[in-house]
């Protein structure tokens, strides 16, 4: 009985020591990760709903910056609708693409290196830097690479102006956000698809399992689960957040606000106007949006045994 | 007998067709996005007289090194060095890999392997910070570092990218196949549990802490937003702000050379860490999906 006793003691002194030093190890970050990211966005709710321009301290005005947000400020609306474009197009596309691009390549038994980096070379890249090429590329004048090349072809006999006319600009920041987003879930696809067991696609072919679309939709894209859904969230989170290579391309603000993305709105309010209530509510709903779908994934791409 | 060889050679036909296509699919792929790379290469080496030919070219004749010379050592009035601006951005992209790398692999290593009271909480917090957009936290981190009185210093752009839930995420998945007997082990061999996270477990975190490297360094080292948001001096610029404020504005026609130059420097070194970290990114992407 005692000693029973005392095992016990022993035991529960060990879960505890065990507590302490597993939250030892994790201050440093929790610590960091409370300051820079749970309370700002504490704080970021609580801001939208006030008046504050960092001089005087916040009023509170409750639900007034949405009300402005949503039926006074016709750029926001324009914003929202440009993002919303942007993402719908540039998401899928690249999440699709990376994940074709993944399981093509494993196909191959040479050269997976080679073609590895040249998928993924593009989201290495800084998008401010590459825009001074894009620049060029889509140069409104005869020696834009993509006016001269039309221009030889005879499709078009006057250059086009890609980044001042307002119906071109848009597809030129598709096209450009396309070709950075192709790598975003790449190189997790990639890992994933190396790490199937060979021996189940055998073990399917034994079966009468006959084509290779089969094998994709009944072996790989559900032991691919956990991998699709980090990807689709990272996908997300980053086709919303397209910013720097529309604002480097298009100029701020963009010809007609054409290429104005929300989180361009949240930067000329917050960081040009001083105005960070209103800013706060411009980064409440790209929260919003980004967490629902966030949760969609979450369901989309839920493991079965669950 | 006849007919089944007919049809075996017409099969192997139809496979070698289909993957001729998909040759033909990846190297069209390939084309649309290695082109524009291709182009910045190449307008990094072109002389100026190349650079605005007609019709332009995308490959150089003649390649110089002139453009970076002239990128390098020019020193106009009340302009900075540029090779300060890589300084720059060398030093705070490298010291929030830095930091990110030790501060993450703690965190991740203490919740994975101790999962004390309350980390399963933490760990549903973390997943769900995924999902969050940096831009949504860029206001209130603003007004933290200015009440820190960070703004306008490299800490404002190290600080706020240190724990970051995507990089914690990585690891932590990593860290959750670590055999415990091993750490076990270590314990009973009367090694504290510093030296067991430092000796022993870091070494078999190395392909977790080697992705989260080339990440942290790419996503920092192109971070634009908020060199932006929080720098306002020239000299403390990182490379993207730097390159933007050149390749605008008045005189862009003589400098487009080092402009070019300065494109090529400023995207190499993500290309270059990726290539030298490849095996090992490889190896921790394998354990970074979410069971939801």
């Amino acid at each position: 009985m005692k000693t029973r006793h005392s095992v016990q003691k022993v035991k529960s002194k060990m879960a505890t020591r065990k507590n302490i030093t597993g939250w030892l190890f994790m201050t440093p970050f929790l610590i960091l990760f409370t300051t820079f990211t749970l309370i700002p966005i504490f704080t970021a709710m609580g801001l939208s709903l006030t008046n504050y321009n960092l001089i005087q301290s916040p009023d509170f005005i409750g639900l007034t910056n949405y009300m402005n947000l949503i039926l006074d400020d016709d750029v926001f609306l324009t914003s929202l609708k440009n993002t919303l474009l942007f993402a719908l197009l540039t998401g899928p596309t690249g999440y699709i693409a990376s994940f074709l691009m993944a399981w093509v390549i494993t196909l191959f038994k040479r050269g997976r290196g080679a073609f590895a980096l040249a998928f993924y070379a593009p989201s290495l890249t800084s998008g401010v830097a590459m825009s001074t090429i894009w620049l060029i590329i889509f140069s409104g004048d005869r020696n834009g690479y993509l006016n001269s090349f039309l221009l030889n072809l005879g499709v078009i006999t006057e250059p086009i102006l890609w980044t001042r006319d307002a119906s071109y600009l848009k597809w030129v920041i598709v096209l450009i956000s396309v070709w950075m987003s192709m790598g975003t879930g790449f190189l997790v696809f990639l890992a994933g698809l190396q790490n199937i067991d060979p021996a189940l696609y055998e073990a399917a072919r034994v079966d009468g399992m006959k084509s290779k679309f089969q094998e994709l939709r009944y072996i790989t894209l559900p032991l691919m689960k956990p991998q699709l859904l980090f990807g689709a969230v990272n996908s997300v989170v980053g086709a919303f957040g397209i910013f720097d290579v529309a604002t480097a391309v298009a100029g701020m603000p963009s010809p007609n606000y054409s290429a104005h993305t929300i989180v361009a709105h949240l930067y000329d309010y917050a960081f040009i106007r001083m105005n960070m209530g209103y800013a706060s509510s411009v980064a409440m709903i790209l929260f919003i949006i980004t967490f629902v779908l966030g949760r969609v994934c979450f369901y989309v791409f839920r493991s079965e045994e669950d | 007998m006849e007919a089944i060889t007919k049809r075996k050679k017409f099969r192997i036909k139809k496979v070698k067709f289909s993957k001729v296509m998909l040759v033909i699919g990846m190297l069209a792929l390939v084309c649309f996005t290695a082109l524009p790379m291709v182009a910045m290469i190449c307008r990094a080496f072109m002389p100026l007289d190349e650079l605005y030919l007609y019709p332009p070219r995308i490959f150089v004749r003649k390649p110089t090194l002139s453009n970076f010379s002239d990128l390098l050592t020019s020193l106009n009035a009340s302009e900075v060095p540029f090779t300060r601006y890589i300084f720059n951005s060398l030093f705070t992209a490298g010291a929030t890999v830095f930091l990110t790398i030790f501060i993450c692999c703690f965190g991740a290593y203490g919740l994975a392997k101790f999962k004390p009271r309350g980390s399963k909480t933490i760990f549903a917090i973390i997943v769900a910070a995924l999902m969050f957009s940096t831009y949504v936290t860029q206001i209130p981190n603003y007004l933290i570092v200015t009440e820190l009185g960070l703004v306008n210093s490299y800490w404002a752009l190290i600080l706020p990218k240190v724990a970051v839930a995507y990089n914690f995420f990585l690891v932590k998945q990593f860290a959750e196949q670590l055999p415990d007997s091993i750490l076990e082990a270590a314990r009973i061999d009367g090694s504290n549990e510093l030296h067991t996270f430092w000796h022993i477990a870091m070494p078999l975190l190395k392909p977790a802490w080697s992705t989260l490297a080339v990440f942290s360094f790419v996503s920092n080292w192109n971070d634009y937003f908020s060199a932006l948001v929080f720098i306002n001096t020239d000299a403390l610029k990182t490379l993207p702000l730097a390159l933007q404020t050149m390749a605008g504005g008045a005189g862009v026609v003589a400098r487009s050379g080092s402009v070019g130059a300065a494109t090529l420097l400023t995207t190499l070194p993500t290309i270059i860490v990726y290539c030298i970290m490849r095996g090992r990114v490889m190896q921790t992407m394998t354990y970074s999906g979410i069971k939801s």
